[in-house]
């Protein structure tokens, strides 16, 4: 079940998760207590930008910048699925 | 190419306060005299992580035995990988946790073997209890995440409630209510440690009502009672797949289990290196993907999702490493399985634990 994310949700990095680059899968991962994430260069340009400051919202502008044809709405199903995956929080 | 592991289950050493029965060390531990030294253990987190071990988890026996812990903390930490500690706290002061912390360990997993004093102390045959409850206020005083494990059996399972209700207080974020499972000392105490249908049907309503009321602040992973189900457990999510384990002695296993197949030839870190062992020992492709299995597994569409469950548990009760895990209900060996649930589950005279002890 993927609760829904707002637009205005302000995601943060789980206390105890470890963001790194792993030279040996040639990708950056997320580390937690029960498990490894390998992140696609979008997911991890998303997790990058978890910084309890910006917004959902925010993200998507940011990345926007970036890449082109980037959705609120796809950054916030990401988010959401980082939720659940117990990656980061969300505040607001 | 098989794909590399994400994990590495250091087993420091086998020597351990508490001698739980339901532990799933082999019944023959390891010596102390036996064990790696701290330049091999180094030399295995650099061929971990060379071959893609992300997570390193210095387990035992308790790890806190080992003095060079701190060092190999720190030598796991400077490689990138995430550093976990299991521990049954006995052993860590405030100040040894500081430092374990300033090293780099970034999560504890503290063991609790039930939710009051005395049936803590009376499983774990000492009195660790207090201890227990000291690490915890440690680890949370040092800003560590905390998954509290508790292993489930019969002498433990009616105090569910109460064993939330501690982790809670200890300030968890995960909580691990895991039903024994039998491998070593758990499997010689399997009539003492079988839980009753009854008291499975009377916790899982009262951890699903946990999970939801607790949702967000502290998760709870419940790990199934397989003997009762109908299906097998995901063994290891496949065999070689994820993870791999160095015993205290440098043997490596793909299961921590895995020396009960007696048929299996164990290979060791003094002799090869984990590259090699990982990609290309007998031991670790002797059971991989699908082409092993035979029938009912074979052809079942539920292989890809239980990879045809415990290897382990197949070689004990049916003497075939490659058979169905017999909990299976598709297996011909199922009635194995029904027939333990029903001489263990209230056995007429209930056997004393055998309580774990180097002998």
């Amino acid at each position: 079940m993927t609760s829904v994310v707002a637009l205005d949700a302000v995601p943060r990095i789980r206390r105890g998760v470890k963001c790194t680059y792993d030279q040996i899968r040639e990708a950056h991962v997320v580390l937690f207590p029960e498990g490894v994430l390998v992140l696609n260069e979008t997911a991890a340009s998303v997790v990058s930008l978890c910084d309890g400051v910006r917004s959902v919202g925010d993200i998507a502008l940011s990345l926007g910048d970036v890449y082109a044809g980037v959705q609120p709405e796809d950054i916030a199903e990401l988010v959401a699925r980082l939720v659940e995956r117990r990656v980061v929080d969300v505040d607001g | 190419m098989a794909e590399a592991p994400f994990g590495l289950l250091a087993e420091l050493t086998h020597r351990c306060p508490l001698q739980c029965g339901y532990c799933s060390n082999p019944v023959e531990l390891v010596r102390r005299n036996a064990e790696l030294d701290t330049e091999s253990w180094r030399r295995v987190f650099d061929q971990a992580r060379s071959l893609g071990a992300l997570q390193i988890h210095l387990s035992g026996g308790e790890p806190l035995l080992r003095p060079d812990l701190p060092d190999l903390v720190t030598h796991a930490n400077s490689l990138g990988c995430y550093v976990n500690l299991v521990t049954s706290g006995v052993g860590l002061s405030r100040d040894r946790l500081r430092e374990l912390a300033a090293r780099g360990v970034d999560h504890v997993q503290l063991s609790l073997q039930d939710a009051t004093r005395a049936g803590n102390d009376r499983i774990a045959g000492i009195k660790a209890f207090d201890r227990k409850v000291d690490a915890a206020a440690y680890i949370r005083d040092e800003g560590l995440p905390l998954t509290v494990n508790t292993v489930l059996h019969r002498q433990n399972l009616d105090n569910i409630a109460g064993i939330i209700a501690m982790a809670e207080e200890m300030g968890a974020e995960r909580l691990e209510l895991a039903n024994t499972q039998y491998y070593g000392w758990a499997l010689r105490n399997r009539a003492v440690l079988l839980p009753t249908r009854e008291q499975l049907a009377h916790a899982d309503p009262i951890v699903a009502a946990a999970q939801e009321r607790l949702r967000g602040r502290m998760e709870i992973v419940y790990v199934i009672a397989d003997y009762h189900e109908a299906h097998p457990k995901p063994c290891m999510y496949g065999w070689g797949a994820r993870q791999l384990t160095v015993a205290p002695n440098g043997d490596v296993l793909p299961c921590p289990a895995a020396t009960v197949i007696s048929s299996l030839q164990i290979e060791n870190v003094r002799d090869s290196s984990l590259h090699d062992i990982w990609h290309n020992s007998p031991s670790f492709n002797a059971f991989r993907g699908f082409e092993w299995m035979k029938d009912p597994c074979r052809s079942c569409p539920r292989k890809e999702i239980d990879f045809g469950g415990c290897r382990c548990q197949a070689f004990q009760l049916t003497g075939d490493a490659a058979a169905t895990d017999p909990v299976c209900s598709l297996s011909p060996e199922r009635s194995t399985v029904d027939l333990i649930l029903q001489t263990e589950m209230t056995p007429d005279v209930v056997p004393a634990m055998a309580m774990r002890k180097m002998t």
